[in-house]
């Protein structure tokens, strides 16, 4: 497992609840399907290490960002699905122009040094 | 994100942990399972499928722990840190008991002291609104609050505007006929408003009625909420009875409150209209009243004062009394009441604070020691890799513990030391100590006890850190004993123990200069033999005596009766016994003498003729009275040194004249004799001068009696009871004690006494702590030169070297903390000097004793390991490295 961890690429620090947060606006999912739905958006790039995944799960539900409810799924097993609330609507947007500033701000400093 | 609404979130997560755990269990397995479903679905073995989905998972237990910390409070881990606080308590009680003791001792004794400071000098009086309370009286050179005569009360009263009202008081004595025969019992004549004035209600009845003070009003009396209770059982029926008062019925018109007090007046129990007027008491020149004003709102002390000293003088250009210029005096009534005890008070709150400086001092060079004993454990959590932080709360926690029980501990103290020394108080002194009964646990004393509680716990948690930031992680895995942080303890260690040594100096400086001024006071030059001297006081109610004949009967029957007692030498009479006050105040002057009212004031005394020989007062000059001498002769009388001294310097007073105005009627007496200066006055103050009138003479109704037995005075007293019954049941008898007792009871030497022996506790503890503190320091110090000193022995050293090495080192401590305390002792002295009595401030003698007592006492404590360093064997030494 350690080494499987090793290929991957890491998750960029401080953007696992901006991917929590924009996964979760398309719709309520229970914490395996964050991940998951995570892993195939990203193309199997992107693995979120249950390690994170909870811990972030419960800061965000301590920020009051998203709401949980336990719920029945289609195979009719009980799970907690996340549901984004109004200020974690607020705080997607937030967190979405930083992360595009910052990654702007990155792109002039990589093209620059190419140039260099 | 509302921050309160976290806090709500965090603490029902708080409670209610096992549900967030179970939830956060099922989601998990939830999880796995649903990976292990897509491993089987892409073709794993179901066995292979949950190992693989587990593998995937991690560690579940740390996951858990992850989600908790993220969401709860930093509690678990300050949990963690108590309980391992409290274990290091446990594992070392001999170290946390004496922070705790120690700790306790400081708090405890300085908020006890703090609540009577507080009671007595923070606390208002009981009266509305005591601030604008006066004491409203004349003023002269000789005294600062000379009573009002009653004439000028009236026209004081009718002429100022600073005042919304104006009273007098005036204690008095009456004999109450109880069904068990008379008794003496205290009382004070006031003016009408005097209740109101203090904003004072009665709890039963009513208060006086305006009209009741003029001359020839009703008898009315009011009672004390204790003669209530003592005398009439505390029935609501007393109200509307009478009482009978030297022979005279008074209607109880009302009871005053429990809490109402009033310290001039002491214990009196019957308060009476001033109404009835002895024919003296109606000049304008017999001053006997005290005044008590409220001051209008606007009106400051230094504009009633001023309104007050001119009336004082249009009055005295008016009536064209003469003697100098007559003015008034206006003092908070807050400072007559307490001004006496300030000083005194304040001075003990002094030496309680510099005791709980030198136990905090103390116990945090204790915490320090420890703090260093512990360096390589925390040198190893630390390269655990506990954090910086994490190890500064584990102190923090550690001195927050010692500081809760310590305080703990210290309140209960100081709650047990509060009703202790408020026991300790006599009950005469306590009458006029109001404020003992506002001493104890309050929100003031609760706060104060609070705020020290802060400090300590700063203290004791931030000492540690200061040790804590000098270290670095690799210094204390080293072995430290030779690194720069031991050098630095030592030095900040040995700071701290001269602080303590140079307080205990202080201490020891005061508790020395109160200690020499109570012996010296308790053995003033009395002019006369306290020893087998027993003493009693004795009201003659003036209905039955009324002639100058009956009385000289009494008076002689008392004394033939008394003196054929077996083991009764002499047995003599006197208006008012020595020790007890400057008071009965004549004012004089001589016949033949231009006079202008000059005012020659001095102690006046009626005394039978036996009086003075059975005080064994020593007659220098004439004679002493003789029994002979009575109204119908001419008036003698016998002076004391002082007074010839300061009125015929140079001349011999025997066969002069004296003249006053006796009882209102001009008088004129012959000296016969001069003694020796007899102590009339307070043993602190000066004696002043003084006159002897034969009591034959002067008749007085209220007496005392002088008994020179040849044994011991106190077994005598009860005989001396029964037999004034026998002579007159109806006589008033009270105050039976021999004259040690009396002269022990006196204010100044209870409130010698009282300093010398707080301070003197104070004293000894700061010295034993200061002491024991020395005594940590070398012991730590050759505790860590051990190998040093086997190096040195091995090398050759002797065994009175190595005594040497340490003792000196211990000496240069002592010296330091020596002559710093005894340079503040003589500023603290200073700050003392009015407590003092015939002993300067600077006192050599007592320095020196100082300074020799610590010094053997710290040459004892540094004795002991600087044996050990001797006994030191140097191949043990060096193989223990």
């Amino acid at each position: 497992m350690v080494d499987e961890m090793a290929k991957k690429p890491d998750l960029l620090h401080g953007t696992l609840d901006l991917l929590i947060l924009k996964t979760l606006a398309r719709a309520p999912l229970h914490g395996y399907g964050v991940a998951l739905s995570i892993k195939r958006l990203s193309g199997d790039v992107l693995t979120v290490e249950e390690g994170s995944l909870y811990p972030a799960l419960q800061r965000l539900l301590l920020q009051g960002w998203v709401k949980a409810e336990w719920k029945m799924t289609e195979t009719n097993r009980r799970a907690r699905f996340y549901t984004l609330t109004a200020a974690g609507r607020r705080q997607l947007g937030i967190e979405l122009s930083q992360f595009e500033q910052m990654i702007a701000a990155i792109g002039r400093v990589l093209s620059d040094a190419q140039e260099a | 994100m509302n921050p309160f609404i976290r806090l709500m979130k965090k603490l029902s997560l708080l409670f209610d942990r096992g549900r967030f755990l179970r939830e956060l269990d099922e989601e998990m397995a939830f999880h796995r399972a649903q990976a292990e479903n897509e491993f089987v679905a892409g073709g794993m073995t179901p066995q292979a499928a949950r190992y693989a989905a587990m593998r995937q998972f991690g560690n579940a237990t740390k996951l858990r722990e992850q989600s908790h910390e993220t969401v709860a409070f930093s509690v678990e881990t300050v949990a963690q840190d108590l309980r391992f606080a409290l274990r290091q308590c446990t594992n070392n009680p001999g170290f946390a008991l004496t922070a705790i003791l120690i700790l306790a001792l400081g708090m405890g004794v300085s908020v006890a002291i703090f609540g009577f400071v507080d009671a007595a000098l923070l606390q208002p009086l009981p009266y509305a609104n005591p601030g604008r309370l006066m004491s409203v009286n004349e003023n002269s050179v000789e005294s600062p609050r000379w009573p009002l005569s009653y004439p000028d009360y009236l026209d004081w009263q009718r002429l100022n505007k600073s005042f919304s009202s104006l009273d007098v008081y005036s204690g008095a004595g009456y004999l109450l006929s109880a069904s068990s025969g008379a008794e003496p019992v205290q009382a004070e004549r006031v003016s009408g408003g005097f209740f109101q004035t203090l904003g004072v209600h009665p709890m039963l009845g009513r208060d006086f009625y305006p009209g009741e003070d003029r001359p020839g009003g009703p008898n009315v009396v009011l009672l004390s909420y204790g003669a209530w209770l003592h005398r009439f059982g505390a029935r609501r029926d007393a109200v509307g009875q009478t009482v009978d008062l030297d022979g005279k019925a008074f209607t109880i018109v009302g009871v005053l409150p429990r809490a109402f007090s009033f310290a001039p007046s002491g214990n009196a129990e019957f308060w009476v209209p001033l109404n009835s007027f002895s024919p003296h008491e109606k000049m304008r020149t017999f001053y006997e009243f005290m005044g008590i004003g409220r001051l209008r709102e606007g009106v400051t002390t230094q504009a009633a004062l001023a309104e007050m000293s001119a009336i004082a003088k249009q009055l005295q250009r008016q009536y064209a009394i003469p003697g100098r210029d007559q003015s008034a005096s206006v003092v908070p009534l807050s400072e007559i009441i307490i001004g006496d005890v300030r000083p005194i008070l304040l001075t003990v709150l002094g030496g309680a604070g510099l005791l709980l400086l030198i136990a905090c001092v103390n116990v945090s060079s204790l915490v320090l020691v420890r703090a260093e004993s512990r360096r390589r454990e925390i040198a190893v959590r630390g390269a655990l890799g506990a954090t910086r932080l994490r190890l500064a709360r584990q102190f923090i926690t550690e001195g927050l513990l010692l500081a809760v029980f310590g305080s703990l501990a210290g309140i209960i103290l100081a709650i047990g030391i509060m009703k202790l020394l408020g026991r300790l108080v006599p009950k005469d002194m306590a009458s006029s100590m109001t404020f003992l009964g506002g001493v104890g646990l309050n929100a003031h004393t609760g706060a104060f006890a609070a705020a020290i509680a802060l400090l300590a716990a700063l203290l004791l948690a931030a000492t540690p850190m200061l040790r804590l930031s000098f270290q670095t992680v690799r210094d204390g895995l080293a072995d430290g004993d030779r690194g720069a942080a031991g050098r630095l303890w030592r030095r900040l260690g040995a700071n701290l123990v001269i602080v303590e040594l140079a307080i205990a100096v202080v201490l020891l400086a005061g508790a020395g200069l109160l200690g020499q001024s109570l012996y010296r006071l308790l053995r003033v030059p009395l002019g006369f033999d306290p020893n087998h001297l027993a003493t009693v006081r004795v009201m003659a109610p003036a209905t039955v005596y009324q002639g100058d004949e009956q009385m000289a009967g009494l008076y002689g029957e008392v004394v033939r009766r008394l003196s054929s007692l077996p083991g009764v030498e002499f047995a003599g009479m006197t208006s008012m016994l020595p020790v007890e006050c400057n008071c009965a105040i004549d004012r004089i002057h001589f016949p033949g003498r231009p006079y202008h009212g000059e005012h020659n004031d001095v102690d006046e005394r009626h005394v039978s003729a036996e009086y003075l020989p059975t005080l064994r007062a020593r007659l220098v000059r004439g004679r002493l009275f003789s029994d002979a001498e009575d109204a119908s002769r001419p008036g003698v009388a016998v002076i004391n040194q002082a007074l010839a001294r300061k009125y015929f310097p140079g001349e011999d007073p025997v066969g002069q004249e004296i003249a006053n105005d006796e009882s209102g009627r001009p008088s004129l007496w012959e000296i016969v004799g001069v003694v020796d200066d007899v102590r009339e006055g307070p043993l602190d103050a000066d004696t002043g001068p003084a006159e002897y009138f034969p009591i034959n003479q002067t008749r007085d109704h209220y007496f005392s009696i002088a008994v020179r037995t040849r044994q011991d005075a106190g077994a005598l007293l009860p005989v001396l009871v029964s037999i004034l019954h026998e002579i007159d049941p109806k006589l008033g008898v009270s105050d039976e004690a021999t004259m040690n007792e009396k002269i022990d009871g006196t204010q100044a030497a209870l409130l010698h006494r009282f300093s010398a022996w707080l301070v003197g506790g104070f004293a000894t503890m700061a010295l034993v702590l200061g002491v024991v503190g020395l005594y940590g320091v070398i012991a730590y110090s050759v505790s860590q030169r051990t190998r040093e000193i086997g190096v040195r022995m091995a090398l050759g050293a002797q065994r009175s070297s190595v005594y040497k090495l340490v003792m000196r080192q211990a000496g240069w401590l002592t010296l330091a903390g020596l002559t710093i305390g005894l340079v503040c002792s003589v500023g603290t002295s200073l700050l003392i000097r009015n407590l003092l009595f015939g002993v300067r401030a600077w006192d050599a003698a007592t320095l020196c004793c100082v300074a020799a007592l610590l010094g053997l006492a710290s040459m004892a404590a540094s004795f002991l390991p600087a044996h050990r360093a001797a006994s030191v064997n140097p191949t043990d030494a060096l193989r223990a490295e």
